[in-house]
């Protein structure tokens, strides 16, 4: 792990991998519209509306999918001071919020046709939104210290703190009776979605994650060049 | 253990002599209250509808006023760093800075509770849900508190940082000590949502301190 610790090996690495990252996402959420919007097949009960579900479950699996790779490097970078890890792990953080942002405004937009309703206290949104204010909690406590390293410190073990809710959001919708419907993919004995809407949903679940992973290289890349910067422009003072 | 006890006895003495933070909690938790019915009008059927919830949040929010001074004014004055080079473990000294809290925060609010219940008109059968549902959520409060407290140290904006925190996670508290309540008055058994709170404090309990412990490492380092 420590061979990626290096700043210049992962600004070379992360070179050569973007643009390849890019077009595949680019390439898989064309293809994944494309299936979702045209060629899946209508709901027999929703009708058109439920190709609302394309954007809204894979943005919902990268919100806390993201949360998790933000915790994990948290945790590597509390355990091994590795310092990538700090700046990936800030770098997710607000692509992390975009993400469940999405999540619940294609939410809203869902359940106003098919709930009657823009929004219910449901155990499943509730701890979407809780979700959402601890990535804004982070970006915040992140941003609130002098000296960047503390607010890198004090993030992580916020993120850590944070995983509480992961496992809460997942299976809030087994413990509770609740409107939201129960899983229907990840489960035991193998998802109930047809193959037909099952195809579209996992091309632009792959297409989203890439489209994660290109972004965060570009924000990991741009905080380390801002760091260059200012680490020169602190050198040019002291001159 | 007889550290650990100075400790609390210490916390306990500062926070009595510097004048009344117990009373400022509870004055704080009895104006928010009263100032409910002027909003929402005075109609009986109404107040008793909405106690539950109103007293709830009204704790959760006095609770969280007072998490600042668990390690600020020793933060400030240094000697937090004299603590933590103690024989006694950080995480132990962080339990007993929580409990002194509690002792002067979350008990007057568990005490107070039923009383500006009964001016809300909560129903009868509330009132046992209601006092031990506070008491088993409001040390939660004080654990979980603590990590934010301990996190936003030195951090610009401190207060308002704080809540953003310590709010979030303190939703699941404030979703089962209500639904305890209106278990109760709804003639079902409270029990289970008193177990989910016992569960949560049980989780707190060992966890919060190490989160804590670690905020206050990085902040002294």
């Amino acid at each position: 792990m420590h061979r990626f610790a290096n700043p210049a090996r992962f600004m070379r690495l992360s070179a050569a991998l973007l643009p390849w990252c890019a077009v595949a996402s680019a390439l898989l959420i064309g293809i994944g519209l494309y299936l979702a919007l045209f060629v899946a097949p209508p709901d027999y009960q929703q009708g058109e509306a439920v190709r609302i579900m394309f954007i809204h479950v894979p943005a919902a699996w990268m919100a806390s999918f993201v949360y998790a790779v933000m915790a994990l490097a948290s945790a590597i970078a509390l355990i091994w001071r590795h310092p990538l890890a700090d700046i990936a792990a800030q770098s997710a953080a607000p692509l992390g919020a975009g993400f469940t942002l999405l999540c619940l405004v294609t939410g809203s937009l869902w359940g106003e046709p098919m709930w009657g309703t823009w929004w219910v206290w449901d155990a499943r949104l509730t701890s979407v939104l809780v979700l959402f204010f601890l990535y804004l909690g982070y970006i915040a406590l992140v941003n609130a210290f002098d000296e960047p390293v503390r607010g890198a410190r004090a993030g992580a073990i916020l993120a850590l703190v944070g995983v509480v809710n992961l496992p809460i959001i997942k299976f809030s919708v087994d413990w509770w009776n609740t409107l939201h419907q129960p899983a229907s993919v990840f489960r035991m004995g193998g998802p109930t979605i047809d193959a037909s809407m099952l195809w579209p949903l996992l091309i632009m679940a792959l297409g989203f994650t890439l489209l994660f992973v290109t972004l965060l290289m570009i924000r990991m890349r741009t905080a380390l060049i801002a760091a260059k910067i200012r680490a020169l422009r602190v050198a040019e003072i002291e001159f | 253990m007889s550290a650990f006890r100075r400790l609390v006895a210490r916390d306990l003495r500062l926070a009595l002599r510097q004048g009344g933070d117990a009373a400022t909690v509870v004055a704080f938790f009895v104006l928010t209250v009263v100032l409910f019915p002027f909003g929402v009008g005075p109609e009986a059927a109404l107040l008793a509808r909405i106690a539950a919830g109103i007293v709830w949040v009204t704790a959760l929010l006095a609770a969280l006023l007072s998490l600042e001074r668990i390690f600020q004014a020793d933060y400030e004055d240094g000697s937090l760093e004299a603590l933590a080079l103690m024989p006694l473990p950080l995480e132990a000294q962080v339990l007993a800075k929580c409990l002194a809290h509690w002792l002067v925060t979350g008990l007057p609010l568990t005490l107070v509770a039923p009383l500006l219940a009964l001016l809300l008109h909560l129903d009868a059968a509330g009132y046992p849900a209601l006092l031990l549902g506070m008491a088993l959520g409001t040390p939660t409060l004080s654990l979980i508190g603590a990590i934010g407290a301990a996190l936003s140290l030195g951090a610009r904006r401190g207060g308002v940082l704080l809540s953003l925190l310590v709010l979030p996670l303190y939703i699941p508290v404030l979703i089962f000590g209500v639904a305890a309540i209106e278990a109760a008055i709804g003639g079902f058994p409270a029990r289970p949502h008193l177990l989910l709170l016992g569960a949560l404090l049980a989780a707190a309990l060992p966890l919060a301190p190490l989160a804590a412990a670690a905020a206050l490492r990085q902040a002294l380092e």
